[in-house]
């Protein structure tokens, strides 16, 4: 099965998805991130849906789940880059948002992080891979 | 006219059927917002199907009187007893779910219709129409 990278950055993961994705891939993709989160103690997590030109109930109720759950376990999830259409989408389905983090694109998104106590220089010694 | 049907038989299915409606939507003149909907409510009647169903045929055409698209999803799944109660925010039969595929395509959409039988089938029907 495809699986989404999930690079490092300082104390931050990034995740971009690039191609539609099959509820199996979304989910080993929440997973992934969770442990990846726990290996790496990384304190936030940006995942950029710019490419993706459709976000369904499923997709969006897993990323919010993963910033709840990426919440638990310390960092910060914030999701970059929705189009206008899936915002009005998003909105008309009837979906409850609240818990997700968002910023227009992914360098605001990164200020929003940097801005958040302890995510860049946190002074925390990462585990070492 | 343009017409075309996907076979739903497994995950990759859900998004084929998304892609297509979305393609015909274009062709036909429907904005980008439209389209988005129209795809994502596809996309969450194509699951319903899937994963109540196991399988089933969605047929998406132009239509003329008045002008826009009908997209038609038909199982012979186990069918669902109260098609308006269904039809509700927050109705699911699955733990965890937001339950918010029928009321919430139902949204995204113009017009939907639910023909239901408990142990033969549903069809379902949404349409959209130019502005």
């Amino acid at each position: 099965m495809d699986r989404i990278p999930i690079l490092k950055l300082k104390s931050c993961l990034l995740i971009s998805i690039q191609t539609d994705l099959h509820d199996l891939i979304i989910t080993a993709l929440q997973e992934d991130i969770l442990t990846e989160i726990s290996r790496t103690g990384a304190r936030g997590v940006l995942i950029d849906i710019s490419a993706l030109d459709i976000v369904d109930s499923f997709m969006a109720r897993t990323l919010r789940d993963c910033s709840v759950m990426a919440t638990l376990l310390g960092a910060k999830v914030v999701i970059t880059g929705i189009r206008p259409a899936v915002a009005i989408t998003l909105v008309d389905l009837g979906l409850d948002l609240s818990g997700i983090i968002t910023a227009c694109d992914i360098d605001s998104g990164f200020d929003l992080l940097e801005s958040t106590p302890g995510v860049f220089n946190s002074g925390r010694i990462l585990k070492r891979y | 006219m343009l017409a075309q049907s996907v076979k739903i038989q497994d995950e990759s299915d859900i998004l084929t059927s998304r892609r297509l409606v979305r393609e015909i939507a274009t062709k036909i003149g429907f904005g980008i917002v439209d389209q988005t909907k129209l795809a994502t409510a596809t996309s969450e009647l194509s699951r319903n199907i899937y994963r109540y169903a196991d399988n089933g045929i969605v047929y998406i055409e132009q239509i003329t009187q008045p002008p826009g698209i009908k997209v038609l999803f038909e199982d012979n799944g186990p069918g669902i007893a109260d098609p308006e109660e269904a039809m509700k925010e927050g109705f699911s039969t699955t733990p965890g779910s937001l339950g918010l595929g029928l009321s919430g395509a139902k949204r995204l959409v113009d017009d939907m219709t639910i023909e239901s039988e408990v142990g033969k089938g549903t069809k379902i029907e949404i349409f959209k129409y130019l502005p």
